[in-house]
């Protein structure tokens, strides 16, 4: 049997901001993989290093972020620290890009069809009406009524879904073998979530790309995710199966997580309550980050930092609650 | 029997005129357009409870929030608080009492709080509004410090800025400084849509801790299902301006029965069902500028007759609640 590498590689991955005040480390030592058709959930809260992860690897850190250490590796070949002209070859063409807001992800002043032929056609050798016939085409499948007579509309014709639906369709114009969501729910209403989430899929799905699913939202990760990463402070707290992750939670953060969550189905008197807040990047405590709010917190916790460790078959956790369940070839240190 | 309701909610109307300007009407002949955010709506809500109103944005819940605190006028309707009747706002003096007992929640404790101001001011100006808690400096002092403490923050944190709080330790300032009037009423406007979830878990927790402690009523409005189940008594669906669907305690989730309370609960992603795809909504909500006529959930509905599209549906009694829907009435569903 072949050994088939992962369709996104992310090992070790290290992204700093250089301020006046120091250095921020906004995600520090994550190893991500993605395999074929399949998606992967990267949930966390405000600040937990997601987005930053969604954007290295299409490389549009914010400025002054930069990858410091570690490797991004698309079918096998290393993608970080290409020059522009390179990344710009692969983002649309080979990783597709969804963000959060629609309507900036569009410009006001091109026609829907102009922004679809323009994407198509950078990337891919096709004649201007071909282009157009793709882009037709694409239009219809995200489901877009009447595409033939509202294709030639600006943007602001559309409503918030509509718009959702037409970035789905830019992102998947030029085949690309994995597109990056970031949050592209979070703006709509909870009825048109759930088309999106389902378009997003179905397309996904029939198109043969992978999707890195980026969400604060662990019911959307339920939904569509095959397996999930929960990320804390910039580092990885848990990966594995969404199943596993969500009914078997082993980090004391992902539990606390899921109980935080109201439910629709059961009615809790009181809510499970992490302590605190998540500590800002300037202020990151020694040992494991998650320590102060943690309710099984131990000395090692506070001054040696958790290595990654299997649980279970395909789910990991950074915790030393952890560590000697873990089979001693796959710790980290001897 | 439902004993006398605290705030009382009858035939609310809101409309704002978003007609073309009067030149423009003139000279392109249009004629006058009417949004009708809120369009006929009723409920009680009982003291020391949480009555909730859920929708999708633009259906009007905001707006029935402020028309009761008075920062919106009413174009029609009655409100009364407390067995008085608050619809006539003209006279200022008369209602200022009032005004005390009403206090508001918003969603954003980032553009909610002044950013030049210490917390100190920021909880205190009720105080010094409404002229609670005597006229001396120590006294208010004292009375910060125990209104931020009963928030879960500490009396030092008086001193400091807003900018040097989370989202979750803002919104827990504006808890305190709608607590330091001392009021019976909170309106909450999606308090915790801004927050990330444990935060949310966290002033979910507080709100109803100091419902409790101080028997207060929460009027919640959120698009959350899953926070409104958790934290309510009674339950409201609005749709386009107008009440679909009012029930008590867990009979909106256990046996819903307006169409579109259905299909919205549908569309809630659940952590019980991994891997499922749900039924999707069909259709966007409609324009409230040229709503659909007689019902208006019509061209999503799957339930729809002639009669729906012609005749506008009224609340009636079903068990714990009421239902707006030709089909539940006629026992088509």
């Amino acid at each position: 049997m072949v050994h088939q590498p992962p369709l996104l590689e992310i090992r070790n991955l290290r992204v700093e901001f250089p301020t006046r005040r120091g250095t921020l480390v906004a995600i520090d030592d994550v190893s991500l993989q993605i395999g074929e058709g399949e998606v992967l959930g990267v949930v966390g809260e405000s600040g937990a290093g997601k987005s930053i992860t969604g954007a290295a690897v299409i490389g549009l850190l914010p400025e002054p972020g930069r990858i410091a250490g570690g490797e991004i590796r698309l079918n096998g070949r290393r993608i970080d620290g290409l020059p522009e002209e390179a990344l710009r070859r692969i983002r649309g063409k080979e990783v597709g890009a969804i963000f959060q807001d629609p309507l900036t992800s569009l410009n006001p002043l091109y026609s829907i069809a102009a922004q679809l032929v323009e994407t198509i056609r950078t990337h891919l050798d096709l004649r201007p009406q071909d282009a157009r016939r793709r882009a037709l085409d694409l239009l219809k499948e995200v489901g877009i009524p009447a595409a033939e007579d509202r294709m030639d509309g600006y943007p602001h014709e559309f409503s918030g879904g509509m718009r959702q639906r037409i970035v789905i369709a830019l992102a998947l114009a030029a085949h690309p073998k994995l597109v990056i969501a970031d949050e592209p729910t979070t703006a709509l209403d909870v009825s048109i979530q759930a088309q999106i989430i389902a378009v997003l899929k179905r397309l996904c799905r029939d198109h043969h790309a992978s999707v890195m699913l980026i969400t604060h939202d662990m019911g959307v990760i339920a939904e569509a995710a095959d397996r999930v990463a929960v990320m804390y402070a910039g580092r990885l707290a848990e990966t594995g199966p969404v199943a596993d992750v969500i009914r078997r939670a082993q980090h004391p953060y992902t539990h606390g997580l899921m109980g935080s969550i109201p439910q629709l189905t059961a009615r809790t008197d009181r809510l499970v309550q992490i302590e605190g807040a998540m500590p800002r990047l300037t202020e990151l405590p020694a040992g494991c980050a998650f320590h102060p709010r943690c309710p099984r917190a131990m000395d090692r916790c506070r001054a040696d930092r958790p290595p990654v460790v299997s649980a279970a078959t395909g789910h990991q956790v950074a915790c030393w609650l952890f560590e000697d369940a873990a089979a001693p070839a796959e710790r980290r240190d001897g | 029997m439902m004993d006398a309701p605290l705030v009382a909610v009858t035939g609310l109307k809101r409309y704002f005129d978003v007609s073309a300007p009067w030149l423009s009407r003139l000279l392109e002949r249009k004629s006058r357009r009417l949004l009708k955010a809120v369009d006929g709506v009723s409920f009680r809500v009982a003291r020391g409870q949480t009555f909730s109103l859920v929708g999708e944005s633009g259906c009007g819940k905001s707006t029935v929030a402020k028309c009761i605190l008075g920062l919106h006028g009413m174009t029609e309707g009655t409100l009364t608080f407390d067995g008085r009747e608050i619809t006539d706002t003209a006279s200022r003096a008369a209602m200022a009492p009032i005004r005390r007992r009403l206090q508001m929640i918003f969603q954003d404790p980032y553009a909610s709080l002044n950013p030049r101001w210490k917390v100190r001011s920021i909880v205190a100006e009720p105080l010094r509004a409404f002229r609670q808690g005597g006229q001396s400096g120590g006294g208010v002092r004292a009375q910060v410090g125990d209104l931020l403490r009963s928030v879960g923050l500490t009396p030092a944190d008086a001193d400091r800025y807003p900018h040097e709080f989370s989202g979750g330790q803002r919104q827990r300032i504006s808890i305190a400084r709608a607590l330091a009037a001392r009021p019976d009423f909170i309106a909450c406007d999606e308090p915790t849509s801004a927050l990330d979830v444990s935060v949310q878990a966290q002033i979910l927790n507080l709100m109803r801790d100091l419902q409790r402690e101080f028997q207060l009523t929460y009027l919640l409005i959120s698009h959350n299902l899953a926070v409104v189940r958790h934290m309510s008594d009674s339950i409201g669906v609005m749709y386009l301006g107008r009440l679909v669907e009012v029930r008590h305690g867990d009979a909106l989730f256990t046996d819903p029965r307006h169409p579109y309370t259905q299909m919205l609960l549908h569309t809630i992603p659940s952590l019980d069902v991994i891997g499922q795809q749900r039924t999707p909504l069909a259709g966007e909500v409609p324009s409230p500028i040229n709503p659909p006529t007689g019902c208006h959930f019509h061209p999503r509905c799957p339930h729809v007759n002639a009669r729906c599209r012609e005749e506008s549906p009224v609340l009636r009694a079903v068990p714990a609640g009421e239902v707006a829907c030709h089909a539940v009435q006629e026992g088509r569903i």
